[in-house]
């Protein structure tokens, strides 16, 4: 007789109100691979827990991006945002295939030349540029967006010391229906700071203002926000063309599109609702048809950090221990936490086996390995019976987790890129103590 | 064990759980449902451990004893065992 397979036993009350007119089954599959390669072999051979990135992915949905860009626009730029995750090899793949670089510190501009990047196609954005950082963006002829007048002051200062007539971006902040005012980066366009600026500029002399940015805000999902933005954006061209003779080269709409995650407080999914990149820069060419005719087009940038990385990203886990809390949910204690996972904080992170399983599924919370309560990466979702050793999969997770992780109680994991022929390789290496302890000094009354 | 109100509980083939004490329905899967059925016939939780290693295709990472224990926790929190009794058998 063929006894039936044993399964941890699940005892689930039915609770009406769950179900809605949305609802669908949790098709739940597993991804036991990443572009061909098994995911067991990425832990035997580089450990758990583990960053996997898709090199296939990151190619594929930048070319989707600038495919639609140059469908509409004679001339478009994409700009690689360091911030989202500016670990050299994935820069090193998005400069390869075209896109220059959008760095918001020093650090990051010195990266993007270390990585061979040239300076008159690096975008230098962020509120915050000393005049180190605004002299070796000028020297190298680096594109700077100027974010307050204290900067136009320091730019000026700095560019009279090097004797150059540097072109410099304004960056923006506007209203739009539909999303958060982001008010503290640039110049306001309602209230006339924008145009004082640029009065200011050319007052100066010094600097040639070339360009306008604005960035609206973060997994922005309604497309209307980015008409809006665009349209707004090329009334100013036109005034600024009208009014003070400034004619821009670049107009540039920031980043701020929305992956295909959930937000905590979403309702439906991202892979539901989230557009797609092609319908942003739809909304974004129609409102920027008001552009006046006659004028040479300008070339359109987009600094899209997350929408182009998030998919590309995976973080495999182990299942170190499930265990029983008293409200009846099964917990799962992982072996990558939200040191690791900085997003959790953010998002319902997709979850799944990387194996094949059985069995219903169950209320589940999933913890990580600190000892510290705030260590939950789902809190709340239906998964299925898994055991000590299964391997999970938590999916878009390419964007920020890698620059914002933190080093807390344990080690960062390595990090890992699997080429387009399906060729996996280390691209940053697990820490260790020696890389906790290489930044410390020890004074020499405790020695 | 007091296993009274698991005697009022209506046990379906498949699964589906009926508390008509409380209203409650519930579902359980293939194990749950056999230790269920152990529990409610009276049988102390080491016994039920050990029906299950003889019913069911175990690997070595599995563990019925603590598994009976925990599906003991669950039934409590569900209103389907008292909380005083806290002895098995």
């Amino acid at each position: 007789m063929i006894r039936p397979r044993y399964e941890r036993p699940t005892l689930i009350r039915h609770v009406a109100g769950m179900m809605n007119k949305y609802a669908r089954v949790g098709a739940l599959k597993p991804l036991s691979h990443v572009d061909g390669v098994p995911v067991a072999r990425l832990v035997e051979q580089f450990g758990s827990p583990l960053f996997v990135f898709s090199e296939r992915t990151i190619v594929q949905r930048q070319h989707e991006l600038k495919d639609a860009l140059a469908l509409r626009f004679p001339r478009s730029q994409l700009a690689w945002s360091y911030k989202t995750n500016y670990l050299d090899a994935v820069c090193r793949v998005f400069h390869r295939e075209g896109s220059w670089a959008e760095v918001v510190s020093e650090l990051e501009f010195d990266k993007a030349r270390r990585l061979g990047v040239p300076g008159e196609q690096i975008l230098f954005n962020g509120p915050f540029k000393p005049e180190s950082a605004l002299d070796k963006a000028f020297s190298a002829g680096a594109r700077v967006h100027l974010d307050h007048f204290d900067e136009i002051l320091r730019a000026e200062r700095v560019a009279e010391r090097r004797g150059l007539h540097p072109k410099v971006t304004m960056r923006v902040n506007l209203a739009v229906p539909g999303t958060p005012a982001w008010s503290r980066f640039g110049f306001n366009l309602e209230n006339g700071q924008a145009l004082d600026a640029a009065k200011r500029l050319r007052a100066g002399g010094r600097l040639e203002l070339a360009g306008l940015h604005c960035h609206i805000g973060t997994f922005v999902q309604d497309v209307d926000s980015y008409r809006q933005e665009a349209k707004k954006l090329a009334l100013l061209a036109n005034q600024l063309q009208r009014e003070l003779g400034v004619r821009v080269d670049t107009i540039d709409l920031g980043g701020g599109l929305a992956s295909r995650n959930t937000l905590h407080a979403q309702y439906l999914p991202g892979d539901q609702v989230t557009p797609s990149l092609a319908q942003y820069v739809e909304a974004i060419a129609e409102g920027l048809e008001a552009l006046d005719a006659g004028a040479a087009p300008p070339t359109i940038v987009l600094e899209s950090g997350r929408a182009l990385i998030d998919e590309a990203g995976f973080l495999v886990t182990t299942v170190h221990a499930t265990k029983r809390l008293p409200d009846g949910r099964r917990a799962l204690v992982l072996d990558a936490g939200v040191n690791a996972l900085v997003t959790a904080n953010w998002y319902k992170h997709d979850v799944v086996p990387a194996q094949d399983f059985a069995g219903m599924p169950e209320p589940t919370v999933m913890y990580g390995p600190l000892c510290m309560n705030i260590d939950v990466l789902r809190d709340q979702l239906l998964f299925p019976p898994v055991a000590p050793g299964d391997r999970l999969v938590f999916k878009n997770v390419g964007a920020y987790n890698v620059t914002q992780w933190m080093q807390f109680i344990v080690e960062r994991p390595a990090v890992v890129l699997v080429s387009r022929s399906g060729e996996p390789a280390v691209i940053r290496r697990r820490e260790s103590l020696d890389t906790l302890v290489s930044q410390e000094e020890l004074p020499p009354w405790l020695r | 064990m007091n296993v009274e109100r698991l005697r009022e509980l209506a046990i379906s083939d498949t699964g589906f759980v009926f508390d008509p004490y409380s209203g409650f329905t519930f579902s359980v899967n293939e194990t749950g449902r056999f230790m269920l059925q152990a529990l409610k016939a009276g049988h102390a939780a080491e016994a039920v451990a050990a029906q299950l290693a003889e019913a069911f295709d175990l690997t070595p990472s599995d563990d019925p004893s603590r598994d009976v224990h925990e599906f003991i926790l669950m039934l409590r929190e569900q209103q389907l065992l008292p909380h005083d009794d806290d002895r098995e058998g």
